[in-house]
């Protein structure tokens, strides 16, 4: 057997080279086969199907009141939020982390005071960005247990964070940042579409 | 001293790391004359791994439920990114491990890679060939096809034919009257978790055993008898790594591309991997017009039906069938051949042994075969052979004349 | 060892010679052209129309039609009736209790059958109904004898009556012919379900051409490996003697 006992000699290169490029080679056969794998890992057809955009019917929504929607298995609030509601907006800025909705926690063209298309309707994901429970709706203004200078929003359930009625959340609570804005458009005065911008938005 | 040697010396102060690696590999001297038949074993590893890897991913997507199994497994074809090449992988992977298999037994036939002092590597081969067997039967329910259903129905029912408790058996393992949907949960249960781990568990045996003795070689000499007298290397072997690992990428490299051709451009085999009744979902009210089990099941499944019912009763065809397999354990018994290899065999050996493969490729042929008055007599006959090789070994191969021994192996 | 040989030879000729008479029914070639995109097109339409009243094709979604070279609002226009969403998957509304008090068996779901029975089988099947008054349903076909589905395209091809010759004692149909004339000429029945069962084949595994394609460029990647590790091979067994 043996190698330099026959006087011959190894060309070290060649073989270092060789080594090297059966690896590379190698290493791209082991990744074509891990992608498909991990690929397979996504969301499949039907998840994907059951995550489509959802159209709602927003005209028996009345004032004060709250829908929930399910899109992409998740819960979507729609609130039709009175005069008084919208008044009490922008007077408690100082007490909230984002008041003016600078994370991108909201399509653009929900970059503003109500943080919403039309202004009455807010749209939101009702999952808290804390650990994603799901808050509840507390409409009533200064309620007992919330304090006097409660304005009406959300409370979540699980570590009390508290969030406006255009979701957005309060200093001093577990969640970080805003409730999120889901994309969503009018196909109508009363056709909701949830999960796609409008066209040129 | 480098990181990585100091790494290394940590490690190997708490672990046998680098011993390890010497022993199987780098150290480990196998002899330089393997040929194209020592390729089956490496080749057996990898399509463990392979069905290993693969099954885990569909198990993420299948149901084990029979309302809900067959679109799953659509669902997995269709809906799932990737999914019909996991799935081809699998199925194409189940057949692959059988010929890759067979072939690697067929090896250890042809060479004595069974006689002493490798008995026990060659019983741990049969197990892993009876648990393989096991295993690819309990995962053929799980499409929940026509095929599934009353391959799994029938053979199930083999044991109904144990005299005494044969009803009570079959029942116990249906785990209901018919195959239902407890027998799929349960299948689907030692599928995926119970046999792998068998499996796993009697490769790494097999291994260790092979390891201790060191491999045979198609002259079927012992390399250890002649040693390097200064370094006690075998001096007709070389280290496994890096000779045999490289040459083993060029047969996995083969392997690959006869594969990837399968799975790629012909999955179902024409109905040989996957059979078109298996398409229709299962259906306990109508038998598909002929059964027969998937191809690596066919010289068995043969031998039973060549045997008749004898006293009102299956039995003795499912003994039979039995006794096919269990002989094949006793093989490092039988033969008393004074040489190993079939290169130095005599001819009554030969002749035999081509015999035996005709008879085990015939029947496999038979067995796929709607039942017919001249099939029966051909798998008669070749199931006579069949048996014939074993039990007269021990007289064939004493009086079979060999030819000597080469000192040190050749070519 | 040449005696041998032949004797061996022969015994593997044997089960051939002695099974090589088992047949059943003579299949046509179905016209499968899994690239031919207007033909997919074409089958789909009959597919929805005709057949997706009463079969189910559960495991397919409207929306897979896209590798067909179709749009989702053709999709939606064109070929989807019984669904809501693209997304859906092919469900008929049909009770399966029901249907089978009114055909005797409930149809089978469509999404895999071209590869349970063949292309061929299906090609030839749909083009094999014919008369049969003793028949519930007025029809019987001849490879699938007593089929409990009626002829649902026999006002495209029209009626057929068979043909029948003598064979040995008993009376066998030796082929069909045109009684009454349908709406569409034979050849372009032929044609359309033609179309039906390429698209049927397609559907039975909608990933099939992904898959060829992707087989060579594998095999291809293997062919360069196998050259590559050859030489590894090559340079390192030097030292074996």
């Amino acid at each position: 057997m043996s190698q330099e006992a026959d006087g011959q000699k190894v060309d070290t290169r060649k073989r270092k080279f060789l080594i090297a490029a059966t690896s590379a080679v190698g290493g791209v056969a082991v990744a074509g086969v891990a992608v498909p794998l991990v690929m397979s890992m996504l969301p499949s057809a039907r998840a994907k199907a059951a995550g489509a955009p959802v159209e709602i019917d927003i005209s028996k929504v009345e004032p004060g009141m709250l829908l929930t929607a399910e899109w992409r298995g998740k819960p979507v609030w729609v609130v039709n939020r009175t005069k008084e509601m919208l008044d009490l907006l922008g007077k408690h800025d100082n007490r909230l982390v984002d008041p003016n909705s600078e994370q991108p926690q909201q399509p653009p063209y929900c970059k503003n005071a109500t943080r919403s298309i039309k202004p009455e309707f807010l749209v939101a994901v009702g999952i808290c960005t804390h650990l994603g429970c799901s808050p509840t709706y507390r409409k009533e203004v200064g309620a007992e247990d919330l304090g006097a200078d409660w304005p009406g929003g959300f409370l979540c359930p699980c570590h009390g964070s508290r969030f406006d009625l255009a979701a957005r959340v309060f200093k001093n609570v577990p969640a970080p940042v805003n409730l999120v804005i889901p994309p969503h458009q009018y196909l109508s005065a009363t056709k909701l579409l949830i999960g796609v911008d409008a066209k040129g938005a | 001293m480098s990181a990585l040697q100091k790494v290394m010396g940590w490690v190997d102060d708490r672990f046998p790391l680098t011993a390890t690696y010497k022993a199987h590999l780098s150290e480990y001297y196998a002899p330089k004359n393997f040929n194209f038949w020592y390729f089956f074993g490496s080749l057996a590893l990898l399509v463990l791994v392979m069905q290993i890897v693969t099954g885990i991913f569909l198990t993420m997507n299948y149901k084990p439920d029979s309302g809900l199994a067959f679109l799953s497994v659509e669902y997995i074809m269709r809906d799932v990114d990737w999914g019909w090449l996991i799935r081809y992988m699998h199925s194409t992977g189940a057949s692959m491990f059988f010929v890759v298999v067979y072939l690697h037994m067929f090896r250890g036939l042809m060479y004595g890679s069974y006689r002493k002092p490798r008995e026990l590597i060659w019983i741990f081969g049969v197990l892993i060939y009876l648990a393989l067997m096991a295993e690819a039967f309990l995962g053929y329910l799980l499409p929940w096809g026509q095929m599934s259903y009353w391959g799994a129905q029938v053979i199930v029912n083999l044991f109904a034919a144990v005299p005494f408790v044969g009803d009570d058996l079959s029942i116990w393992i249906r785990g209901d009257y018919v195959i239902s949907d407890a027998t799929l949960n349960r299948f689907f249960a030692f599928h995926v978790i119970a046999l792998p781990l068998v499996l796993i568990a009697l490769v790494a045996v097999h291994l260790v055993a092979l390891h201790e003795v060191g491999s045979n070689n198609p002259d079927g000499i012992e390399i250890k008898k002649k040693k390097d007298p200064v370094t006690h290397i075998p001096l007709d072997g070389i280290p496994f790594h890096p000779y045999y690992t490289v040459k083993d990428i060029v047969g996995v490299i083969v392997f690959l591309m006869v594969f990837s051709a399968i799975v790629f451009f012909g999955p179902t085999m024409g109905g040989y991997f996957l059979e078109g009744n298996n398409f229709i979902p299962a259906d306990p009210l109508k038998t598909p017009p002929h059964i027969a089990p998937l191809w690596y099941f066919t010289p068995f499944y043969a031998i039973l039906r060549a045997v008749p019912p004898m006293f009102g009763s299956q039995f003795p065809g499912v003994v039979a069938m039995g006794m096919s397999i269990v002989l094949i354990f006793f093989l490092p018994w039988l033969d008393r051949g004074k040489v190993k290899s079939i290169r130095y065999r005599g001819p009554i050996y030969k002749l035999m042994l081509a015999l035996f493969v005709v008879s085990f490729v015939g029947l496999g042929y038979l067995g796929l075969l709607p039942p017919s008055p001249v099939a029966t007599i051909l798998a008669q006959t070749f199931s006579v052979i069949y048996f014939l090789f074993f039990l007269l070994m021990p007289w064939y191969t004493s009086i079979d004349k060999t030819k000597p021994e080469p000192e040190r192996v050749t070519g | 060892m040449k005696r041998l040989k032949n004797f061996l030879l022969l015994l593997m000729a044997v089960p051939v010679i002695a099974f090589a008479s088992e047949e059943g029914p003579r299949l046509d070639k179905a016209p499968v052209n899994l690239s031919d995109q207007a033909s997919l097109q074409r089958g789909a339409r009959i597919f929805v129309n005709y057949c997706l009243n009463c079969h189910s094709a559960a495991a397919m979604r409207y929306s897979r039609m896209e590798d067909l070279g179709l749009t989702e609002d053709q999709i939606k226009e064109n070929l989807m009736f019984a669904a809501e969403k693209p997304g859906e998957t092919m469900t008929v509304g049909m009770d399966k209790k029901e249907a089978k008090g009114w055909f005797g068996s409930a149809p089978p779901d469509l999404s895999v059958i071209a590869r349970a029975r063949g292309s061929d089988w299906l090609y030839t099947y749909l083009r094999s109904f014919y008369r049969d008054d003793s028949r519930p349903t007025g029809w019987n076909n001849v490879v699938f004898d007593k089929v409990a589905m009626p002829h649902v395209l026999w006002s495209l091809q029209g009626e057929m009556v068979p043909v029948k010759k003598k064979e040995g004692e008993h009376e066998v149909i030796d082929h069909l012919e045109l009684a009454k004339p349908g709406s569409v000429t034979l050849a372009e029945y032929d044609a359309m379900v033609g179309d039906l069962v390429n698209y049927l084949t397609w559907m039975g595994e909608p990933a099939q051409l992904e898959r060829q394609k992707l087989g060579l460029v594998v095999l291809a990647f293997l062919a360069f490996f196998f050259v590559v590790a050859y030489y590894l091979k090559k340079e390192f067994w030097k030292d074996v003697h």
